[in-house]
């Protein structure tokens, strides 16, 4: 038997350049560093670029400029950084970059209990430039994960031409753990099942600015199909109607979770990423005191995968949302499920990490 | 020499432009095509990146390439599209108002010496939204938001890329005869080049204040200003510099995996959380991540996470250890089964643990700590003098050594190999030595 210890920055960073990335552009902040020192350090070796630039703006800048000219890239960042990322995450949106975008996210607001594990911004990611566009994000719960949903993220941004967020956390960046043999590499034996996402892009492929005679413009502005300004209602109703369509209508593609059933289980216990562990640590106890409960980790939090969940939710009278925040995927399932069924959150906010314990006893409430 | 060059980089067909008469942003448009057809290039050669305002305008009146990105960011888009295809020409149209929202870019990239080229629209204000003051607006100018006149120092956007390093610098008119033959110099430039293009908006600038060509040319003179090249260097571009670290890194080791492979036994049968509190320069963390790799080579799982504060040369260091049969769920300590106090920084940080500690676990402590609040067996740690020079610089490989030997849940063995395995070979040395010593002593 073999293993190896690796935290999750590494693991993020090999996903990256195995789907890959040749150009990354970050500012340093923890709990995301490691992924900026792992790039820099291993993107020349492959002949791409990597940078730390004067500031988060800056740092999506060049991403969406090399991706312009043909990169596939990457950048990686916390929540002071995705605040300042934010105008330019629309311009990607508008230009159709594709562009993968991991948030370590920390406690906040602001500054915060620097630098401490939450899930706080996973609203913040869904909403976070003007306009309302959707977005993709996707979130891992442990190592082995996070290599594999970085991959996935690259896959579906190109799919998509679109942002693509790796919702992670510190915990899972910054604790190193023993993981079997390849469980993070192209190799590996244990890689999930999940369905394979197409890899013709959804619309017209994005032709990078190349000296071959042919000629491409890019630009923020509502453009026609020449990448020109245009005022025209029509062609703005039909662009716009397409960026949103383009995700929306493929919820189901875009759809991943785990569902782990119980026959006769009234209770569901749903949750994603570092908090999911203490779920299944907490299902684990329940189901050996004969507990009947079911359990779903949401890897793709957005766009919500509302049919696999309600699918989910056979004989379920009750659900347990644990999530390092003050329920701000409860609210999402909230407006989902009918008003019968009883929703309970067991939220923290305070550094320290939802115990299995806590979702026992919220389970016997 | 390209195949096709073009008799005009202008795309015609969208013109006129969009720009106010007297406005002289076509003005510079004119002398861009110029340099473009006095260097011949191809038209998939060049990049135009536009930033907002009136000057954003102007990504479509060109054949080339165009990104048209946001206010302030052209240079950083610019700047990213050439480090991906650096046989491409980019050139960025910014104007004043850009130049002031996006300073910070603009001072940096002439840091860098990243390979664009900066055409600024310097026309003292905002044309687009209505004539505002901008970072070069001259003092007691009248703009729709200075009332009684400007009273702020205006920005020598010029002398800011000079002097932050830019590797060509120039000042000029939009009416310069000779614009043409400064912007294709600037373009061929291998660093940063930035052309401070002086300019009227007859929209607004122009109306409110008494300023035409010629007392834009006298407001020049009184600011002691000089037009022309004001810096030309020999620094090579970022682009050229970073080909050759890519060279020089082409054949170092890449991001490989550290093997670990199962050569020892263990008999635990349930998680252990293990705690490791000590101070900055006890190489607590090190140990840590000797128990956990020791554990992992002995077929066990184990997760560790690292606690110090940012100002990592002082204060507590603490390792938090959970070793388990089966893959680690939770990562986190709540009530650690053993907790070494190494140093008094490390016992003040986990306090909250050793708190929630009772009989059912220990707590090891070294000498002059002074007393622990908590319910859990406490052991000194005691190491015979004279199994290293210094007990107190070695104190955390001693105490995982220790630990190793009382939890008994992996053999000595396991210990070694992950100091072989995981430490640089100086360290490796010494520590095996230790680690020598204390089974010796035992
Ligand atoms: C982030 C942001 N803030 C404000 C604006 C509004 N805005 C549009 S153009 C402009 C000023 C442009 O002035 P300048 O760069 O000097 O170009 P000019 O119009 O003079 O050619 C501003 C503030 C914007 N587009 N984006
Ligand atoms: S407003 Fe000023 S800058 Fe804009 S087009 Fe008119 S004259 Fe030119
Ligand atoms: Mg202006």
């Amino acid at each position: 038997m073999r293993r190896e210890m690796l935290d999750g920055a590494a693991a993020i960073t090999r996903g990256a350049l195995d789907a890959g990335c040749d150009f990354y552009a970050g500012y340093p902040i923890t709990p995301a560093s490691g992924i900026l020192s792992h790039m820099l350090r291993e993107l020349p070796k492959v002949g791409g670029v990597g940078l730390q630039c004067e500031d988060e703006i800056s740092s999506i800048g060049h991403c969406i400029g090399a991706a312009a000219a043909g990169a596939t890239v990457f950048t990686a960042t916390s929540g002071p950084g995705l605040s300042l990322y934010s105008e330019n995450i629309g311009l990607a949106i508008m230009m159709e970059i594709p562009l993968v975008i991991a948030v370590s996210q920390r406690l906040g607001p602001a500054t915060g209990a620097a630098t401490a594990v939450a899930q706080g911004d996973i609203q913040f990611m869904r909403w976070c430039t003007s306009g309302g566009y959707p977005v993709i994000v996707l979130s891992p719960t442990n190592i082995p994960e996070s290599y594999h949903l970085t991959k996935r993220a690259f896959q579906l941004a190109k799919r998509f031409r679109s942002p693509v967020f790796l919702a992670t956390d510190k915990e899972t960046v910054m604790t190193t753990e023993s993981i079997a043999e390849s469980a993070v590499s192209t190799k590996a034996k244990n890689a999930p099942d999940w369905p394979a996402i197409p890899a013709e892009p959804v619309g017209n492929p994005l032709v990078p600015f190349q000296i071959d005679g042919t000629i491409h413009h890019y630009t923020g502005s509502s453009h026609n199909k020449a990448g020109h300004i245009t005022k025209d209602p029509e062609i703005i109703a039909e662009f716009n109607a397409k960026l949103a369509d383009k995700i929306v209508s493929r919820t189901a593609e875009i759809s991943l979770i785990k569902a782990d059933l119980q026959k006769g289980a009234k209770t569901l216990i749903l949750s994603y990423g570092i908090s999911a562990r203490s779920m299944e640590a907490a299902v684990k106890q329940l189901r050996s005191a004969d507990k009947k409960v079911s359990a779903l980790t949401i890897y793709s939090l957005w766009p919500i995968p509302e049919k696999q969940i309600l699918n989910c939710l056979k004989g379920i009278r009750r659900i347990i949302i644990p999530e390092m925040n003050h329920g701000q995927y409860r609210r999402e399932i909230e407006r989902l499920v009918t008003p019968d069924i009883e929703l309970l959150g067991v939220n923290r906010v305070d550094t320290i990490l939802i115990t299995p314990e806590e979702i026992v006893e919220a389970f016997y409430a | 020499m390209p195949e096709i060059v073009p008799e005009t980089y202008i795309a015609e067909q969208n013109l006129p432009y969009d720009f106010c008469p007297g406005c002289s942003h076509g003005q510079i448009l004119g002398a861009l095509n110029k340099s473009l057809l006095q260097q011949q290039l191809d038209p998939s050669e060049v990049v135009i990146v536009t930033d907002i305002g009136c000057v954003g305008l102007s990504d479509k009146y060109f054949v080339t390439h165009a990104f048209h990105g946001l206010h302030g960011r052209s240079i950083t888009y610019a700047s990213g599209i050439k480090m991906q295809n650096p046989n491409l020409k980019v050139v960025v149209l910014i104007g004043d108002g850009g130049c002031g929202i996006g300073g910070h870019h603009l001072l940096n990239a002439a840091r860098t010496n990243t390979d664009v080229t900066v055409l600024v629209f310097n026309n003292f204000n905002f044309g687009m939204t209505g004539g505002q003051h901008s970072v070069t607006t001259p003092l007691n100018s009248i703009t729709a938001t200075t009332a009684l006149g400007s009273s702020d120092a205006p920005m020598d956007i010029a002398g800011t890329a000079q002097v932050n390093g830019g590797g060509f610098v120039a000042r000029a008119t939009a009416f310069d005869k000779d614009l043409p033959d400064v912007i294709t110099k600037a373009m061929k430039h291998d660093g940063f080049a930035l052309l401070d293009i002086w300019e009227l908006c007859t929209a607004y600038y122009v109306a409110r204040n008494d300023f035409g060509r010629k007392e834009m040319l006298g407001y020049m003179d009184s600011m002691q200003m000089k037009s022309g090249i004001l810096q030309e260097t020999k620094r090579p571009g970022f682009q050229t510099r970073y080909k050759a670290l890519k060279q020089q890194s082409k054949n170092q080791d890449k991001l490989k995996s550290l093997l670990l492979e199962t050569k020892y036994a263990s008999t635990l049968d349930k998680p252990i959380s293990i705690v490791l509190a000590g101070a900055a320069g006890q190489k607590v963390v090190s140990a840590g991540n000797l128990l956990a790799t020791a554990a992992t080579l002995s077929g066990l799982w184990a997760s560790i996470r690292a606690d110090f504060p940012i100002t990592i040369q002082t204060g507590f260091s603490v390792a938090e250890i959970i070793i388990s049969p089966e893959p680690v769920l939770y990562s986190g300590i709540i009530k650690p089964d053993i907790a070494a106090l190494i140093a008094a920084e490390g016992k003040t940080k986990i306090t909250r643990l050793t708190k929630e500690m009772d009989q059912a676990d220990t707590i090891y402590f070294a000498a002059g700590l002074g007393e622990v609040d908590s319910g859990a067996k406490k052991i000194p740690l005691l190491f015979p003098e004279g199994i290293v020079k210094s007990i107190k610089k070695n104190i955390s490989i001693l105490t995982a050594a220790m630990l190793v030997q009382e939890l008994d849940i992996f053999p000595f063995k396991a210990l070694r190999e992950a100091v072989r395995k995981i430490q640089k070979t100086k360290v490796a040395e010494i520590n095996l030595e230790i680690l020598a010593n204390f089974e010796e002593n035992k």
